[in-house]
């Protein structure tokens, strides 16, 4: 028996073992709590269900949460993309030095994070208190609820878009602009369609944090019902209400949009494996 | 159009890359930059071509400072040495790209790019193709693209980035000679960048050779192979036989091996070099040589028998080198570890501080004289 296995770690009985801890494990994780959001979210009926969730005050949340991924998704589509452009295509002082910073949101604790922005721009920080001469206030409203989810799903596209452009170089940029393209020209014709995929894959990382992040919203929102509150806040708050079925009711919308994110992130994935070989544009010479 | 390079230095942190190279490209001319890798070769070519800005010095096209001159206002072709061709673009497309970027006055109407780029595709023998994707090209299929491509905007000056590189060596010798032909069709101004010497003396009008950032020595490919001016250029350029030793007497001694040198004055340690064609086998010694050498292999397989052969009694930091015409070689029948003496014609004799030959002939003895 034992010479037919040649394949270290082939023995059966240590490939079901593994299999089926890592089934078990992901059955008890992360399986049963999905199930269990959607089974208590409907446990009091359909009707009950809708109720929640078009309640005056979920929908202002869910109306927050979108205006708060919708404007940080394109802020960090810019800053990402510009920062992988420089690390990858210039070579400056402090270069390697960014390349690590850029993780700083990964490594911090939101809630630090959170923290931070408080005490920064918050009425008595430093710049909070500068800006408050002139009535402009950041914390406890949703300016400051966009700048720190800005900071925590900033490394997601950088993050992605790195190493595929140090991997591809500069020959086809420098092929275009010998060609006589013009820097926009380059970017559009040439860079873009080398990293789209990436970048559709960054900004999908980025929006689902971005809609999920507790930790540092909860610290400078301030939770004002039908003005600050987003939804995973939104799904705290109900959950301290005893409001159990409206808690999970919310949650649902969260788990939602994750297996949506899932199922895109997936497709994205498939595409970017396939060889290039994408339909010929229309109109094509 | 000519190229000329005056004064360009460039350094990389610590790293000389060019060290104040002036130099003039002709024009019409097929011009080679052959050096060992590091040699400042890439970095030149780079530089005329505006990819990359020197730290002092001037590039004149046809009299013109392009010094500060965008590469996109250059018009220059360049090919790179990975194709760089547009992954997501077809072989059409590629090579529209120059034209479609032109200003659009400039701009030639679609039904002209069009026509243009069937032409390329006919000149580069892939009509076929025009719809394919770089992926489904072959690495030499590819080359031929970027040639189209670089040539589409019709650029007076064409660089090559080691241009057939990554290229197995069947592919390597059709598209060489592919290349001279078109070059002999249309009369650009063309730079390549090799590190081949054998691709570099076969397919151009005039060889540069580069080492350590600078140019060691500019001449047609037969001149520089017969008159290196230099030890380097004398070792880059195919392979040598080196005797050295110490010269007393007009004799040229080391163990067991002796070079006489009539007309050589002075006492001193000196290098003979000698190409493999510049010197034969013989069963004995002759008068003004004794090079006893062990035969350690014989290679049969092309238009000369070629046989390397290990110093006996004497040292060589490398083997010997001789080529025997097949016809000799039936008739004296060397085989491996026999005894031969190497009896040179033509010699190139350095001596020690100075970096200039002075060439030996023995059979016209009068002629010996270094070169001016």
């Amino acid at each position: 028996m034992a010479a037919k296995h040649h394949r270290v770690g082939d023995q059966p009985w240590v490939r079901r073992i593994l299999v089926g801890l890592a089934l078990s494990i992901t059955v008890i994780l992360l399986v049963i709590p999905l199930v269990v959001i959607f089974y208590q979210a409907l446990s009091a009926g359909w009707s009950t269900f809708t109720s929640n969730v078009l309640d005056e005050y979920t929908l202002h949340a869910i109306g927050l949460t979108l205006f708060v991924a919708l404007l940080t998704v394109p802020l960090n589509l810019v800053f990402g993309t510009a920062l992988a452009w420089s690390v990858t295509r210039f070579r400056f002082p402090g270069r390697k030095l960014l390349t690590t910073l850029i993780d700083i949101p990964f490594a911090v604790s939101p809630v630090v994070a959170g923290l931070l922005y408080l005490l920064l721009y918050g009425r008595n920080g430093w710049v909070g208190s500068w800006l408050g001469q002139y009535d402009i206030q950041l914390m406890f409203s949703w300016p400051g609820i966009v700048m720190v989810t800005v900071f925590v799903t900033s490394p997601f596209v950088a993050r992605e878009l790195i190493p595929l452009m140090q991997q591809q170089g500069s020959e086809e940029e420098e092929a275009g602009v010998v060609l006589g393209a013009s820097g926009w020209r380059v970017f559009r014709k040439i860079t873009l369609p080398n990293i789209k995929w990436a970048l559709i894959y960054g900004v999908i990382l980025t929006n689902a944090r971005a809609v999920g992040e507790f930790g540092a919203v909860s610290v400078v929102s301030g939770n004002i019902r039908g003005q600050t509150n987003t939804l995973p806040l939104h799904v705290e708050l109900l959950y301290q209400d005893y409001n159990i079925v409206g808690a999970f009711a919310s949650a649902s919308l969260l788990a939602g949009i994750a297996i949506l994110t899932l199922i895109a992130k997936a497709f994205v994935e498939w595409r970017q494996s396939r060889p290039e070989q994408p339909a010929p544009e229309k109109g094509g010479v | 159009m000519s190229i000329t390079i005056e004064n360009i230095s460039k350094r990389f942190g610590g790293f000389t890359a060019l060290d104040n190279v002036s130099l003039d490209i002709p024009e019409g001319k097929l011009t080679a930059l052959l050096g060992p890798s590091g040699s400042g070769k890439t970095t030149l070519l780079r530089i005329i071509a505006g990819l990359e800005s020197s730290d002092a010095g001037r590039i004149l096209f046809g009299g013109d400072d392009v010094s500060d001159l965008h590469v996109r206002d250059r018009n220059i072709g360049f090919v790179f040495q990975h194709y760089a061709l547009f992954k997501h673009l077809t072989v059409a497309q590629n090579i529209a790209f120059g034209l479609e970027s032109l200003p659009r006055r400039q701009r030639p109407p679609k039904t002209e790019i069009r026509e243009r780029v069937n032409k390329l595709l006919e000149m580069i023998q892939l009509p076929d193709l025009a719809n394919r994707y770089p992926t489904q090209l072959s690495g030499g299929q590819k080359q031929r693209v970027a040639l189209a491509r670089a040539m589409a905007t019709k650029p007076r000056i064409l660089l090559l980035d080691e241009p057939f590189g990554a290229l197995d060596a069947k592919v390597r010798k059709d598209l060489r000679r592919w290349l001279r032909a078109l070059h002999d069709e249309f009369h650009f101004t063309s730079i390549f960048v090799t590190h081949d010497q054998e691709e570099a003396l076969e397919l151009s009008d005039q060889v540069v050779v580069m080492s350590h950032g600078q140019v060691e020595q500019v001449n047609e490919p037969a001149a520089l192979y017969a008159r290196p001016e230099s030890r380097f250029v004398f070792d880059f350029l195919g392979h040598v036989n080196v005797l050295e030793g110490n010269l007393k007497n007009q004799k040229l001694t080391q163990g067991d091996a002796w070079v006489s040198l009539p007309s050589v004055q002075g006492d001193q340690e000196a290098q003979l070099y000698m190409r493999p064609h510049e010197v034969q086998l013989a069963r004995s010694p002759s008068a003004h040589a004794r090079l006893p050498l062990r035969i350690e292999s014989v290679s049969l397989i092309g238009s000369e028998v070629r046989i390397e052969l290990q110093p006996e009694g004497w040292h060589s930091t490398e083997l010997w080198e001789i080529g025997m015409s097949h016809n000799e070689f039936a008739h004296q029948a060397p085989a491996r570890g026999d005894l031969w003496y190497a009896v040179p014609d033509i010699g190139h004799l350095f001596t020690n501080g100075r970096n200039q030959p002075r060439t030996v002939d023995w059979h016209y003895p009068t002629s010996a004289t270094a070169h001016p």
